[in-house]
């Protein structure tokens, strides 16, 4: 079924319009992917659907349900996690503290912080450390699992491989890849095209804030991508 | 002897700085909101606790039950109507809004309770003492002291073990991330200043157990109060018993060493230093500053 359906949606931050009528579904246990440059809008997607942003035209529907004038809060207790750009883990609390303010929303299900732990190991011996002091890949994970901690039906990723090193990533894709097989839908919106083609099953590309490109991602090919990325005619 | 009188009645004392700036350490830890009618507050307390008493007679301190409930739904509406416009803005209109609620409670004391000094009557637990030798330890300062280290230490493992405390601190790390973990800012910033009026309005009632208290005494309190905090540090409660006593440790043992000069006058002196050498205080957090 469509756990998500985007129609028509505008976003704007004040004056200025960052999505101009963006339209997609993301069905149920699918991982989708969205592409695109820097300020592209794809940052600005996610906050729509998760309600930091305002959307201005059309409309995002949650299993049904529509998400207009629903507070940001709301939406987590309805399902929808997001880990944002940046990490933004909570400095002043411990690792294992970080997950369990992720829970605050009191949705149940199979994450709790052993399956978190189980899931990221590299966060097991860092359960009573400051989160200000972890590196970054450190914190992705914790940023990662603390968004499982709410137990959501949709995850939203965005931009986890910004700043962290290629092995880094690669090992976080990995561990994001057996959450996907766990049974989360996904949507995850990247930089790195080869990673966000690899991990998903079907890829949109944002260009300027519209769609660009959407198909299965296996049968995007590279010429197409590179076209619909950077707005240059396909070869 | 009068040296260690001067060093145990400082630390007592430092209880109830201690007490009187709880409330501002919780509302400047969670909200970044500096409440300047934060002392007016407390002496509203003391004057509706003498209120209470000479309507239904007894000691003031059963008046704490009605006084601290209802001082927390007043925290309440106040971060509804007033608090919640100035969370995040300019600091200039925290100060200028707080300021103006100043006014505005103290001259609404003054409407009421004219300008009649005013004592809150403990009995003969004011002046009991308990002799060690020489030693004189008065037993009024040190239920204060007990009471101030208990509503801390409370207070302290409400954040660091509860659900809704972790929601605190997250929410004073970064309220937008909060929301993203089901967390609604405003009500945490409701919940948090409800909190910190209860304890304005104990501290209110045990200052006016100590002393004489008139309408216009609110700002010397916040004084104190805001002294222990910087002192103390922003961002840790424990810190705020460590201010409350630094503060009154160098009033008494400043007025010990100089009799003429007035006691506060040390107070203030280490409150420079402690801007000047360490500003994030004895055991304030360094992120707390960013």
């Amino acid at each position: 079924m469509t756990l998500l359906e985007l129609s028509d949606v505008d976003a704007r931050y004040g004056d200025f319009q960052a999505l101009f009528g963006v339209g997609f579904g993301v069905d149920e246990l699918d991982t989708v992917a969205v592409i695109g440059a820097n300020g592209a809008g794809k940052s600005t997607l996610l906050s729509a659907i998760m309600g930091t942003v305002e959307v201005s035209g059309g409309d995002v529907v949650l299993a049904g349900r529509s998400l207009r004038g629903v507070p940001t809060h709301e939406r987590v207790k309805l399902g929808i996690a997001l880990v944002p750009e940046g990490r933004r883990i909570f400095p002043s609390l411990s690792v294992e503290e970080n997950l369990l303010v992720g829970a605050y929303g009191g949705r149940s299900g199979p994450w709790n912080v052993a399956a978190v732990l189980a899931a990221f190991p590299l966060l097991e011996r860092l359960v009573d450390r400051s989160a200000g002091r972890l590196s970054g890949g450190e914190q992705q994970a914790l940023a990662i699992g603390r968004a499982l901690m709410s137990n959501p039906r949709l995850l939203l990723l965005d931009e986890v491989s910004l700043g962290l090193a290629p092995v880094v990533v690669k090992q976080l894709y990995a561990a994001i890849t057996a959450v996907r097989d766990a049974g989360t839908t996904m949507l995850v919106v990247e930089q790195d095209v080869n990673q966000a083609l690899a991990a998903a099953d079907h890829a949109h590309c944002l260009l300027e804030g519209r769609i660009s490109l959407s198909g299965p991602s296996a049968e995007l090919s590279r010429d197409e991508v590179a076209a619909a990325y950077f707005g240059t005619v396909a070869q | 002897m009068n040296w260690l009188n001067a060093l145990i009645s400082g630390v007592l004392i430092g209880g109830l700085y201690a007490m009187y700036a709880t409330g501002l350490s919780i509302s400047f830890g969670v909200m970044r909101l500096v409440n300047l009618s934060h002392g007016d507050l407390a002496i509203a307390a003391a004057f509706f606790s003498s209120t209470l008493v000479y309507a239904a007679g007894g000691t003031p301190f059963w008046t704490l039950a009605i006084l601290m409930p209802a001082a927390a739904l007043c925290g309440l509406g106040l971060q509804r109507v007033v608090f919640d416009r100035l969370i995040g803005v300019d600091p200039a209109f925290q100060i200028v809004a707080t300021f103006g609620l100043s006014i505005v409670i103290q001259n609404l004391l003054l409407r009421y309770y004219q300008a009649n000094l005013r004592t809150l009557n403990v009995g003969s637990l004011r002046t009991a003492a308990i002799r060690l030798g020489d030693l004189s330890i008065g037993v009024f300062p040190l239920l204060r002291f007990a009471v101030a280290v208990a509503v801390l230490a409370a207070l302290s493992l409400f954040l660091a073990r509860t659900s809704l405390g972790r929601a605190f601190r997250a929410t004073s790390d970064d309220p937008a991330t909060a929301r993203l973990m089901g967390i609604n800012p405003r009500t945490v910033y409701m919940l948090a200043t409800a909190i910190a009026l209860a304890t304005i309005a104990l501290a209110g009632v045990f200052n006016g157990a100590r002393t004489n208290f008139a309408a216009s005494d609110g700002p010397g309190l916040l004084i104190f109060a805001f002294e222990a905090v910087i002192i103390g540090g922003l961002g840790s409660l424990w810190g705020t018993l460590a201010g409350g006593v630094v503060l009154a440790l160098a009033q008494s043992l400043g007025a010990e060493a100089f009799s003429a000069w007035p006691a506060q006058f040390f107070g203030h002196v280490v409150f420079l230093a402690v801007l000047a050498i360490r500003p994030t205080g004895l055991f304030g957090n360094q992120a707390e500053l960013a």
